[in-house]
């Protein structure tokens, strides 16, 4: 059964990915895009199986730095740099919720 | 013409660094280890793809840009993680079973 649960995972991963080089009149930038919003799904799935809340804080946590690298390659792909603008204010955003996802994880008073 | 690709082999790093991280962070057993994986490869990768974008734009406003985006994620990814690996300890969380040694909870009950 686990056995089984690895090849299907496996599988998924080469045929994304090699869907992804297999392309051959996409340019290289596109490519990369396209391997992070894969890593975007793999964090979508730990957020809906996480075991814990702890794990689901976590993966919102990694998914905003992911989406600071999307903007970063998209503001390299179509040369304006508003891009920039909004990797900066969603870096702030996430760490500021992480914060606060924390803190209302150890179950205090928010003056403490 | 060398900046373009010294950028590039740097972006590349980010994104691999990125993916592992996330592999990392679906396949370990536990909270803290999933904690440890993703922040260590995922801060590294986006860092790393920003670092590819200010090396690619040079010294314009959007090459600083980048380099703000860089130093904040540098400086504020470490705090999160830290806030979050505490209140997961402290709200109960339990380890993975074939964890060996567990000194914050050694010191905590040292402490009182």
């Amino acid at each position: 059964m686990n056995r089984w649960r690895w090849m299907a995972g496996l599988i998924l991963i080469l045929v994304l990915l090699g869907a992804n080089f297999l392309c051959l009149t996409l340019p290289l930038v596109y490519r990369l895009i396209n391997i992070l919003l894969f890593c975007v799904l793999l964090l979508m799935f730990r957020v809906a199986r996480g075991p814990t809340a702890a794990d689901r804080i976590v993966a919102v946590d990694i998914l905003g730095i992911l989406i600071t690298g999307v903007c970063g390659l998209l503001a390299l792909t179509t040369g304006r740099s508003f891009f920039l603008d909004i990797a900066i204010a969603w870096a702030l955003q996430s760490f500021i919720a992480a914060l606060a996802l924390a803190k209302v994880l150890e179950g205090r008073r928010l003056n403490d | 013409m060398i900046n373009h690709w010294l950028a590039y082999i740097l972006i590349f790093t980010g994104v691999t660094f990125d993916f592992f991280g996330v592999l990392g962070l679906v396949r370990l057993p536990d909270v803290y280890n999933r904690l440890q994986a993703a922040t260590k490869c995922v801060t590294f990768g986006s860092a790393g793809i920003l670092c590819g974008v200010f090396v690619y734009f040079g010294f314009t406003p959007a090459g600083f840009k980048a380099l703000l985006c860089t130093a904040f994620i540098l400086l504020t990814s470490p705090v999160a993680a830290h806030a979050i690996a505490r209140a997961a300890h402290r709200s109960g969380i339990p380890l993975a079973p074939e964890t060996v040694v567990d000194h914050y909870a050694a010191d905590e009950e040292e402490k009182g």
